[in-house]
């Protein structure tokens, strides 16, 4: 189990990531991305979401038919959503006046609904819990780096407000990156976020690039990984 | 008449169940039949709505705790705790037929008392034509209709430009404070773009321009209902 765990980590922070090899789930990203502080409290109620629905989707894998999958499946992940929704409402309520309007956008995150299809009805709970968090955690990472590159560039904060959505003792994380910043309006409008996602999409595949052509090195890598494992 | 034989009755439960049972042995099979399939999907409807109604029941206690902590911080900003010592939130006065001035019908007037004589209310105003879409505004009048405070509480403008009308962004929309329809001319509740005496903001003035009309019609609205609102009484 442990070298899947580190598999299906690897896959849902790199090499299979939603936003940034998948290439899915986009408008929920470029809706909320504005500030990386937004983008962290978006990727964790979507990765709460993912790990539900995967493991809820998982335990029903042998009662669900083919024909009749996609309903089920998405009768599944609008009622866990709307649960989500109503719980922050109730018991997160800073939280939710600054994500609420982003909530039930979770449900049009094609992600969710691609996971359950690809991997929960597939494999056994525990497994479809790991690739939930994973793929999550995966689409957290994207959310952060792109509202952080956002922000900076938009307006030359990092992490601001970043105490309504984590409590006081994280208001150290909210930092003035470049003091006296004019602002660039058009970063923090959708096209920025179009913009600074093909920045980063590129910035990707060089990295990959490179790490591809240093085949020997990374497999001796791998390998000392898993014989460690 | 016949009487239900209990063993009977037991046994052919019983049977039923071990039926049914048999049926779950052989899945690949079930999952092909039409019937079983419908059955599912409803069953799946039918957990769906009951949790969902849990759910609410759950949590609608606290959520409207939360709205009225809301509604009662911004009450606070738009009239001076000075002004009154009763429960302002908890009598709001309803005006119906007053959809076209508030954009609300009916719109809740909040109450503000001193020793049992009203001195203030506060309302919301839907200010229409902004940039993207209506901006709810809370507005504080005083006896004579001057502006006691203004807040923007929900608005969907864009970041950077329109937004300059939350007071965490600037001070601009605390220049209506003190403003009535009479020390201000019709002409003059407009921005200044327009002619008017409001700044509007660099490179934006269609959010400020619909704040201004909201706020004037607001003060329309009270002046209209002046004489019903402050004979109020518990």
């Amino acid at each position: 189990m442990s070298e899947s765990i580190l598999k299906l980590a690897k896959e849902g922070l790199w090499s299979n990531n939603i936003v940034f090899s998948q290439s899915i789930a986009l408008c929920p990203l470029l809706a909320v991305t504005g500030t990386a502080t937004n983008g962290l409290g978006m990727g964790l109620a979507t990765t709460a979401v993912l790990m539900a629905c995967n493991a809820l989707i998982s335990h029903g894998r042998e009662l669900i038919p083919p024909e009749i999958r996609i309903p089920v499946f998405v009768v599944l992940i609008a009622m866990i959503v709307t649960l989500v929704d109503m719980a922050m409402n109730a018991w997160l309520h800073e939280l939710h006046k600054v994500l609420g309007l982003f909530i039930p956008l979770i449900v049009t995150n094609c992600a969710i609904l691609g996971r359950a299809e690809a991997y929960a009805s597939r494999k056994p709970p525990a497994y479809a819990l790991v690739d939930g968090l994973m793929m999550g955690l995966g689409f957290t990472l994207a959310l952060v780096v792109l509202g952080a590159a956002r922000e900076i560039a938009g307006s030359g904060t990092l992490f601001a407000n970043a105490s309504q959505l984590l409590g006081q003792s994280f208001a150290w994380l909210d930092t003035q990156v470049i003091p006296e910043y004019r602002g660039f309006l058009l970063m923090a409008l959708p096209p920025g976020g179009f913009l600074m996602l093909g920045f980063i999409l590129a910035g990707k595949k060089i990295l990959d690039k490179r790490l591809a052509q240093r085949p020997i090195k990374a497999t001796a890598i791998e390998r000392s990984l898993a014989e460690n494992i | 008449m016949i009487v239900p034989n209990r063993e009977n009755l037991r046994r052919l439960a019983g049977d039923q169940w071990q039926k049914l049972r048999r049926q779950f042995d052989d899945l690949e099979a079930l999952r092909r039949r039409l019937d079983y399939q419908t059955y599912l999907l409803a069953a799946c409807a039918l957990i769906a709505s009951l949790l969902l109604g849990i759910g609410d029941l759950a949590t609608q206690g606290a959520i409207a705790r939360r709205q009225a902590e809301d509604l009662r911080a911004t009450l606070g900003q738009v009239l001076p705790p000075a002004l009154y010592d009763n429960d302002v939130l908890s009598n709001p006065k309803l005006i119906s037929s007053a959809g076209e001035a508030t954009g609300f019908d009916p719109t809740e007037v909040y109450l503000a008392k001193k020793d049992g004589e009203v001195t203030a209310a506060a309302f919301k105003v839907l200010a229409s034509g902004g940039y993207a879409g209506p901006l709810t505004l809370m507005l504080g009048v005083d006896r004579d209709g001057h502006i006691l405070g203004v807040r923007v509480i929900a608005h969907a403008e864009t970041p950077g430009l329109g937004d300059k009308v939350e007071t965490a962004k600037s001070d601009w929309i605390l220049k209506f404070t003190g403003r009535s329809l009479d020390n201000t001319s019709p002409q003059g509740w407009r921005v200044k773009k327009d002619g008017g005496d409001f700044d509007q903001f660099a490179g934006a003035t269609i959010t400020p321009r619909a704040v201004v009309g909201g706020v004037q019609g607001g003060l329309k609205f009270f002046e209209r209902h002046r004489q019903a609102l402050l004979a109020a009484t518990d």
